[in-house]
Parts: structure tokens; C-alpha cells; sequence
């Protein structure tokens, strides 16, 4: 290659000065852009106290948190200071008033041996002694004098405190030592007691067993036939509330639907007269039009605030707070569909001396009527996701139980289990929404092609 | 509105047949599609109605009650609500005890506490559409089908922002809040996410849009992957994603108002609590000021947008 010469470069940057000379806007422009975000970080960097919040934060909660989500533990202490070492579980035990686990041990000696993992992650005690097996490893924790004292060295997976020592053993468990007592806690994945609580009569039965007592079993409950009783039991399992939480799902879906619909048939007469086309009186387009506006912006938030005092909380309130802002929202897209359309099949109809109303009806509906109904599914499905979220403030539904769930911080799977549905039927609404909206978009296409072929 | 065929021919006499049997039998459809409609209005209004704590039409006569008390006594308390200037009316209870909510920026100049919170509500929803913006214009370029680096690549990645905007804001705020403690950070965190998965979807629908021979061209000069992308799709979407971001930022501003009012702070909590205790003047104050600020957001994000890609960026996006 060879160098240009000054020449040349200069006769290049004439004849195209758009590339080299262009505004210090333009050249700059993105630079700045840039510069600008990149302050902006560090102001709110600044703003949130983010260094602070982040040394505060307690990282090591999320996986905790994440596994209790599909889940849960047996934490049974055994105290060393009693004539007899016994299991003393919680009193709401997901084993039930009588657990008898197959995992504790007594030995012949009167030593207890908790298997938390199988014989590989496992614990052995009695009153003087502890030994402690996981890893691969053995350590002996000596309980007779005072304090725990492990003998030799201590591996990783053991914290040794002042009067406690702490064997972590992953996602199976943990063991906690003491001079005068032992705390387990064994973890199981899964979801106890989905089912039956530990209330009911079927609890702890095998599916099998229970099939045969509502088949042919005698009456667990005297007046009540076993399936009936089975039901209710499941129905009203004081740990998953399935009846409560399906309950306020079905709220959720029905201020959804209830709200997208009313706001649809009321933004709908409203619409015609917002656009402009249709309606030529500038004033009412205008007057409609920010009327639209104003109850899009007043946040749906506000409304139900505003609707949860007027009704009291509930989905009523959630409904009326989905419909002030649909009428808003339909509002705006209805009368942006009219005002988009063809004007040629309205004159025709004009044409044929038809009134007002039988213009609107064969000259502009047949046009609109998919837009509008495919626009009112999208902000149907759209609403079925969000209405989550005002539910916490107690405009009814889901949203209240699952934030008081998350809450009291232990819940984790009954969290996961109401997301698990929300999902569930976010993923079911998505579907059918997009079923019906690419129906109506192929009814459209091929009307379209119709069209185009008889030219 | 009736259509009379005169029958020429047995053609035509049938064409009409025809014709007519397909009408009718839509009219039917339609009925029946309208009448499952009414029925399922009726059966939802009766079962939101049952749930509820209180009865529509027990509570309708009471409708208006509760606008009785947003009427304040003095006017101007608005105004002093929302500058923090003590009220004259001030009977001891919080209500009219405006003087305390005060954030003191340099000696005793101050800010309104209003302006702060509606300040730290602005910055969550900006901070967060920055973070979905940064996540999904790469996440965009992998799931659009034209320019995956590899199909199952891209089915995970759409997958994921699947994921992302269909799992529930107050989920993820609520477990971030018990992990940096309530406040702000974990609603940055959800809303951010959200945004992840709702920027993705619009971008990579841009995205398969794009004129595919600027790619074709550096296809042909050897170019890899990210420089493909860089140079043949970023240019040519640039100007949408910007429009969609905007877009984001004034549907972000509501959601953290929204977050607020669960725990994330802003000024979502301060006006949930003002509405739920009843401090009419207060509450007035407040939905001004969200007024206001939402309106100068969308106005001056319309503005932007119609700079950068004209009318045609004009849709609804969620």
C-alpha cells in the first residue's frame, strides 16, 4: 500500500466532507452518551449507597434460601443431660405428633447414631463422646470435660466454637455438638406433607393405602364418607392452603379478565369518538383523548390504593383498579386502530345513504374488530402477569399471600409453590392468547391474499 | 341491511345458498361467543364480589365517601405537605405534621422528603432499565433466529427471558429483600430482571427483522460472530432499542412506584401509607407530585423517541 498524499487526502476530504468534517454533535455525541451513563452510575452508585448495602448483604442466605425452596428439614435435638437420650422434635414437626424416623439410631450401648447421609455422613454419640463421620473423614468430639474438644486436627467442613461445634455437611445437613445437647438437622428435597397434613388421618400413608381407604375403608370420620374427608383434608392442609392459595389465584385471574374486559367495553363507544377521523368535533378527540391519558398515568397502583378503601380489600378493588387504567390503555390503542384505517369501505356504505351508526357497523367494524380484540388479549395476558404485584398492596389475589409468605422468611416453598401456579398459568394464558391472536392475524392474512388474488 | 340476489341461474341460486348458510352460521358463532362472554363477565363479577371484603353495591352509595376525605381543610396544606412547611392546623397528630420530613442537604437548607423519595423512585427505575438495557441487547442478538450464533443458544437464551419476565416482581423483590434488606437495592434487582426479559423479546423481535445483507457482506470478508453483529445488525437497531428503552424507563417508573409500596422503598411506601391512614392533604400531595413527574417522564421520553426513530416508534410495548 502506499501513503497518500497531502494531496490527496485534502481532495478526498472535499469531495466527501460529510465524513470527515461533521458536526462536533455528531462526532462527539456518542462519547458524551457514554460519559453522561457512565456518571450517572456513579451518582447512583453514590445515591443507593451501594458499597454499604453490598457489605451488609448476606450473599451466603441466597443458595440457603434457594434449596429451602424445593426442600425442607427435620431439626431434632437430643439432649446429653437427661436419664435417657431421646429425639425432641419441633412441635410442628412435618413428621408428625410421632415421629419415629428409621435415620436415629439407639445402639445396644445407649449411644445414638444419626445417619444424615447413609453410614458416610453420619453421627455417633453418647454422653462423653461424639463422633462424627463425613467426608470421608472421622473426627471424635470429646464432651466430658467442660467444652467440646475435638482430638486432632480440624477439617474444613467443621467449625469449632467456644461451647459448640459445628459439622457442616453440605445440602444433607448439619450437626450441631454441645456438652449437654446434640442438634441435627437432616434435609430432605422435596415438599413435605404436599398432600395430607399431619392432622389428617391419612398422613403418612402410601398412596395405595389411602386408595384403599376411600374405596372400601371404614369412616375415619363418623358422617362423612373418606373421600369427602380426603378431599377436605387436602383442601384445607394447614401447611400448603392449597384451598386459600388456589382460591386468591383464581382472584388474580378474574380481576384480570374482569378489569381487561369491562375496560374494553367501556373504552370501546369511547374510542369512536376519540379519533379523529370519525368523529371531526377537534374539542371531544381532544377532550377524550386526555382523558385517556389521565387514567393510563394515574398508576394502577393508586387506583387500588383509591379502591381498597372505597370497597375494602379484594378483587373487587383489583378489578376496578385493572379497569380504570384499561380504559386508559384500550382507550388509547382502540382509537389509534381507527384512526389507521382504510376510509374507502366507509364511503361506500356513505354512498348507499346508510345512517351514522350503519356506517360504523359495516364500514368500519369489520376493519377493526381483529385489532381490537387481538389488543384486548395482549393487555389481558399482560394483566394476568401484573396483577401480582398490586395484589401485595391488598387490592386482592395472589399477590398478598405470597408477600406475607416471603415475609416471615421461612416459608421458601410454599413461595416456590405459588410461583410454581403463577407461572403455570402465566404460561397457559400466554398460550391461549397467542392461539387466538394468530387465528385472528390469519383470518386478516387471508382475507388479505383473497384480495390480492381476484386483483 | 339485506341482500337480494336475483336467481339467474342455478349458479348463482347457489352461490346465494351458500353465501347465506355461512352467514347464518357465523351469527351463530358469534352469538354463542358473546353469550360464554356475558356469562363469564356475570360468574367473574359474582365471584370477585363474594370474595371481596366489601359488597359492590353495599359499598357503592359509599363510593365517593372516600374522595370526602382527600378534600383538606385548607388548600394550601397541599402545598405545605409537599414542602414540608409546618401547617397551622397541626392538632399534634401526623397528619398535619409536616415539618419532620425534611432531607437536610447542606446546613438547614433542605429538600421536601417528597422530592427525595420521588428522586430515589426515578433513579431505581432508571438503574434498572440500564441493567435489562446492558443484559438484553446480548441476550437480543442470540435468541433472534437470523443471527444466533447457535440455535439451542438461542432457545436457552429465549427460554430464559421467558423466565425472566413471566416470574413475579415481588417474588424476586422479596427474596433480594431478605438478602440486602428491604429497600430499594432489591427492587432495582426485580424490576432489573423483569427488564432483562421484557427488553430481550421486543429487541430480538427487531432484531430478525433487520436488512441481512450488510451481514452478508461481512459474512463474506471473514468477519466473526460479534464483529458481524457489532457491524451489520447493532447500527441498523440501534435507533428501535433506544425507542423501546425509553419506552421501558416510563413503564419502570410505575412498577417502582408499585415496588415502593411493597417495601422498596420511594415514594410508593410513603403513599400507601398516607392513603391507608387517611392523611387527605398528604395523599393529594403526593399523586401531584407522581403526577407531574410522570407526565415530564413521558413527554420528554415521546420527544426523544420521536428524535430518534419518528412516529413509527409509537406502539405499546410491555
Amino acid at each position: 500500500m502506499t501513503a497518500m498524499t497531502a494531496d490527496e487526502i485534502q481532495s478526498i476530504e472535499e469531495r466527501f466532507p460529510q465524513v470527515f468534517q461533521r458536526p462536533f454533535q455528531k462526532r462527539f455525541g456518542p462519547l458524551l452518551l457514554l460519559g453522561g451513563i457512565f456518571f450517572y452510575l456513579l451518582y447512583a452508585l453514590w445515591f443507593f449507597n451501594l458499597p454499604q448495602v453490598m457489605r451488609e448483604s448476606h450473599w451466603e442466605r441466597l443458595p440457603l434460601f434457594l434449596t429451602q425452596w424445593i426442600s425442607y428439614d427435620v431439626q431434632p435435638i437430643f439432649r446429653l443431660d437427661e436419664p435417657q437420650i431421646t429425639a425432641k422434635y419441633p412441635r410442628f414437626s412435618v413428621l408428625g405428633p410421632d415421629p419415629n424416623p428409621d435415620w436415629v439410631k439407639t445402639n445396644a450401648d445407649g449411644s445414638v447414631t444419626i445417619l444424615i447421609d447413609g453410614t458416610a455422613k453420619s453421627i455417633t454419640f453418647n454422653r462423653t463422646q461424639a463422633t462424627i463421620i463425613a467426608n470421608g473423614e472421622t473426627v471424635a468430639v470429646g464432651l466430658g470435660t467442660g467444652k467440646p474438644l475435638i482430638s486432632g486436627p480440624v477439617p474444613g467442613w467443621i467449625t469449632a466454637h467456644e461451647d459448640e461445634v459445628v459439622a457442616d455437611m453440605g445440602f444433607a445437613g448439619e450437626a450441631r455438638v454441645a456438652v449437654d445437647r446434640v442438634r441435627i438437622r437432616k434435609r430432605f428435597l422435596g415438599w413435605a406433607n404436599f398432600v395430607f397434613d399431619t392432622r389428617s388421618p391419612f398422613f403418612g400413608k402410601s398412596a395405595s393405602e389411602v386408595a384403599s381407604l376411600i374405596v372400601s375403608g371404614p369412616e375415619l370420620k363418623p358422617g362423612t364418607s373418606n373421600l369427602a374427608l380426603a378431599g377436605d383434608n387436602i383442601w384445607n392442609n394447614a401447611q400448603w392452603q392449597h384451598g386459600d392459595v388456589w382460591t386468591k389465584l383464581l382472584q388474580t385471574i378474574v380481576m384480570a379478565f374482569l378489569g381487561t374486559m369491562l375496560g374494553g367495553i367501556v373504552a370501546f363507544p369511547l374510542a369512536f369518538f376519540a379519533a379523529r377521523n370519525i368523529t371531526p368535533s377537534r374539542l371531544v378527540n381532544q377532550v377524550l383523548k386526555r382523558f385517556f391519558d389521565f387514567m393510563r398515568s394515574i398508576d394502577m397502583l393508586i387506583w387500588a390504593l383509591f379502591f381498597t378503601r372505597a370497597f375494602g380489600p379484594g378483587p373487587l378493588a383489583g378489578s376496578a383498579a385493572i379497569f380504570f387504567t384499561e380504559i386508559g390503555t384500550l382507550g388509547k390503542t382502540y382509537s389509534e386502530a381507527l384512526e389507521n384505517i382504510d376510509d374507502k369501505p366507509r364511503e361506500g356504505v356513505t354512498s348507499t345513504g346508510a345512517n351514522g351508526l350503519l356506517v360504523q357497523r359495516y364500514g368500519v367494524l369489520p376493519e377493526v374488530v381483529p385489532v381490537f380484540i387481538s389488543q384486548t388479549l395482549y393487555q389481558w395476558e399482560s394483566n394476568t402477569r401484573g396483577a401480582t404485584i398490586i395484589g401485595a398492596v391488598g387490592a386482592g389475589g395472589i399477590g398478598l399471600k405470597l408477600w406475607e409468605a416471603m415475609r416471615t422468611n421461612s416459608n421458601w416453598a410454599n413461595v416456590f409453590y405459588m410461583v410454581l401456579l403463577i407461572l403455570l398459568v402465566v404460561f397457559i394464558f400466554d398460550n391461549i392468547s397467542n392461539f387466538l391472536r394468530r387465528r385472528l392475524s390469519r383470518t386478516i392474512h387471508d382475507y388479505n391474499r383473497i384480495q390480492a388474488e381476484q386483483g | 341491511m339485506t341482500l337480494s340476489v336475483t336467481a339467474h341461474s342455478g349458479a348463482t341460486h347457489q352461490m346465494a345458498d351458500a353465501w347465506r348458510r355461512q352467514t347464518s352460521l357465523r351469527r351463530l358463532y358469534t352469538a354463542i361467543g358473546v353469550g360464554l362472554l356475558i356469562v363469564a363477565l356475570g360468574s367473574t363479577m359474582w365471584f370477585a364480589d363474594e370474595a371481596n371484603a366489601g359488597h359492590f353495591f353495599d359499598r357503592l352509595p359509599h363510593l365517593l365517601d372516600f374522595l370526602s376525605w382527600l378534600v383538606p381543610k385548607d388548600w394550601n396544606d397541599v402545598w405545605r405537605a409537599m414542602f414540608d412547611i409546618a401547617s397551622p392546623h397541626d392538632t399534634g397528630t401526623q397528619e398535619f405534621n409536616f415539618p419532620l420530613g425534611r432531607a437536610y442537604v447542606w446546613g438547614s437548607f433542605y429538600v421536601p422528603e417528597y422530592f427525595e423519595l420521588m428522586l430515589t423512585t426515578l433513579n431505581v427505575a432508571l438503574v434498572s432499565t440500564f441493567i435489562g438495557f446492558v443484559f438484553a441487547v446480548p441476550f437480543s442478538f442470540i435468541a433472534a433466529r437470523n443471527l444466533t450464533p447457535h440455535p439451542v443458544l438461542r432457545l436457552i437464551v429465549k427460554r430464559f427471558m421467558e423466565l425472566l419476565r413471566a416470574f413475579p416482581e415481588i417474588v424476586i423483590a422479596g427474596l433480594f429483600a431478605a438478602i440486602v434488606s428491604i429497600g430499594p437495592i432489591a427492587a432495582i434487582i426485580a424490576i432489573g430482571l423483569h427488564s432483562i426479559g421484557a427488553l430481550g423479546k421486543l429487541f430480538y423481535e427487531i432484531n430478525e427483522n433487520i436488512d441481512m445483507r450488510a451481514e452478508e457482506g461481512l459474512r463474506a470478508v471473514g468477519a466473526n460472530w460479534f464483529e458481524r453483529v457489532r457491524f451489520a445488525g447493532l447500527p441498523q437497531v440501534l435507533p428501535n432499542f433506544m425507542s423501546y428503552t425509553l419506552l421501558r424507563v416510563e413503564i419502570n417508573v410505575r412498577i417502582s412506584t408499585i415496588m415502593g409500596a411493597v417495601g422498596g422503598g420511594g415514594i410508593g411506601e410513603e403513599l400507601k401509607l398516607s392513603i391507608s391512614r387517611g392523611f387527605g392533604a398528604k395523599t393529594i400531595a403526593l399523586v401531584l407530585l407522581l403526577f407531574t413527574t410522570i407526565f415530564i417522564v413521558d413527554q420528554f421520553s415521546a420527544w426523544l423517541r420521536r428524535k430518534l426513530v419518528g412516529e413509527q416508534a409509537f406502539v405499546m410495548g410491555a
